[in-house]
């Protein structure tokens, strides 16, 4: 459970809208950010850039045995991610009246992650839904 | 004069049934669905809230227009349902939509009419020249008290308005719009209540019916239009009876007010209810036809709207998420232990 609003807030722009970043020295695309391109090294010229928040369902897991911070949504689903512009990341599958399969494509929404008790602040990230 | 320049809507996908809170309640769902003419009503996910509703609605609503968020210049969200008491739900939203800092934004509250009262404000903004674009929401995660009679139509939804006033834009241009107020007690929730109180039968004469009523007269009189210069007509819709009976007796036939009544599939979303209902009237809406909206907010008051739909309105439908694919698509219906769950109602300590 995150407490720190201000580690919260750092990441809004990647957690709110999939915003990551891309070397203009090798094209590279990273989902979350990264400081360094792993190709690149010293030669990184790092810029921000806009993900889709499209892909497809590379692996997925049902959770019935949830954290203390998910409880209350157990059984959900997380899925390995496949995003259109090409990085792999992990992500909820919210319940869309579909069930998931490998390779169904999906899209971001924007949905509560968790709550800090019933006084802390309220966690907002994108979520995948089935189109 | 201000019109709008696109709009986008959000309702869950959970759907609970009349005779899921019936059965429960020991009550007559037939004499429910006949009272308050109603079948079904939306219930947010675990992880919805007024916020994330709100989002949902902005995102579609920037898609539809087809503008910089940036030029956003003032965003309002009407909710009864925010969820922070105090952090407000718009800046959540303009994170959300990146309209950028040059922006005033704040949250407001008035019962189901805050959406509106949000138009309204864009609409003196943008034409004034004080800002390009403004947009306004209402989204609501409604409370009703188990047993209470609010329990079968208190439900979730929202909708987004850009305002704009380029007419070269607009898909529809806000031809008047006038309020009707009074200090009323027909509903209420006191700071930290989990549920609202309400009047009874109060709600209806003094306080829906009246400001209603008086509200749309107002905007007949500074208009000059009558009920038959109409094609649609949209009211606040608490139940799927109210604006049925309001229609009729300001002048209005069936036939102008059935698309935007909303209320029967998916329940009141408090202030996302008129925005809803104007949404799916202009998702039909032709050229040229006029359009009558009338919010009420319990407390009260009602705005009232005179819209005219504009050429633009056809070159915008393709990027449009219509209200119909979003209520009817992929519904999920639950019971009503998972209902309870889903709105916080089942307190563990």
């Amino acid at each position: 459970m995150e407490k720190a609003s201000a580690s919260a807030w750092r990441k809004f722009n990647a957690r709110y809208n999939m915003i990551g970043n891309v070397c203009k020295t090798c094209n590279t695309k990273y989902f979350p950010p990264r400081i360094v391109c792993k190709n690149c090294g010293r030669n990184t010229k790092m810029e921000e850039y806009q993900f889709s928040g499209k892909g497809e369902i590379f692996s997925f897991t049902k959770i019935h045995v949830p954290s203390e911070a998910f409880k209350e949504s157990a059984p959900y689903v997380i899925g390995v991610i496949k995003l259109e512009e090409g990085p792999m990341i992990e992500g909820h599958i919210v319940d869309s009246g579909k069930e998931p399969q490998i390779g169904a494509k999906v899209k971001q929404v924007f949905r509560r992650m968790y709550t800090d008790g019933e006084e802390g602040l309220i966690t907002y990230h994108f979520k995948f839904e089935l189109i | 004069m201000a019109g709008i320049v696109g709009y986008g809507v959000h309702v869950p996908r959970y759907r609970i049934k009349v005779e899921e809170i019936a059965k429960v309640w020991n009550d007559d769902p037939e004499s429910i669905k006949k009272g308050l003419n109603i079948t079904e009503k939306s219930v947010p996910g675990i992880d919805e809230d007024a916020a994330t509703i709100a989002v949902e609605a902005a995102r579609r609503a920037v898609d539809h227009s087809g503008i910089n968020a940036n030029e956003i210049g003032a965003l309002y969200v009407g909710s009864e349902s925010h969820p922070y008491a105090v952090k407000p739900t718009s800046t959540i939203v303009s994170q959300a939509i990146r309209t950028g800092h040059k922006l005033t934004a704040a949250d407001l509250e008035f019962a189901c009419k805050a959406g509106t009262a949000g138009i309204q404000m864009c609409a003196g903004l943008v034409d004034s020249k004080m800002i390009k674009y403004g947009m306004a929401i209402g989204s609501d995660t409604s409370q009703g008290r188990p047993s209470d009679a609010l329990e079968y139509t208190a439900s979730a939804g929202g909708g987004a308005f850009i305002i704009g006033s380029d007419k070269s834009e607009q898909i529809a241009e806000i031809l008047k719009t006038t309020s009707y107020t009074s200090d009323t007690p027909d509903f209420w929730r006191r700071e930290g209540a989990a549920f609202p109180s309400h009047g009874g039968r109060f709600t209806g004469e003094p306080a829906y019916f009246k400001h209603i009523t008086n509200a749309t007269k107002q905007l007949f009189e500074m208009t000059g239009f009558k009920a038959s210069d109409f094609n649609y007509a949209v009211f606040h819709q608490p139940n799927g009876k109210f604006p049925i009976v309001v229609s009729k007796a300001l002048g209005f036939e069936e036939k102008q007010i059935k698309d935007g009544l909303l209320t029967p599939v998916i329940g009141n979303t408090y202030s996302g209810a008129s925005m809803l209902g104007l949404a799916a009237v202009l998702d039909i809406a032709k050229p040229n036809e006029k359009i009558l909206l009338t919010s009420f907010g319990s407390g009260a008051g009602s705005d009232s709207f005179a819209i005219e739909v504009k050429d633009k309105i056809d070159e915008k439908r393709g990027k449009l998420t219509k209200v119909s694919d979003i209520i009817n698509t992929r519904k999920i219906y639950i019971d009503y232990s998972t209902y309870l769950k889903n709105r916080g109602g089942i307190k563990k300590r």
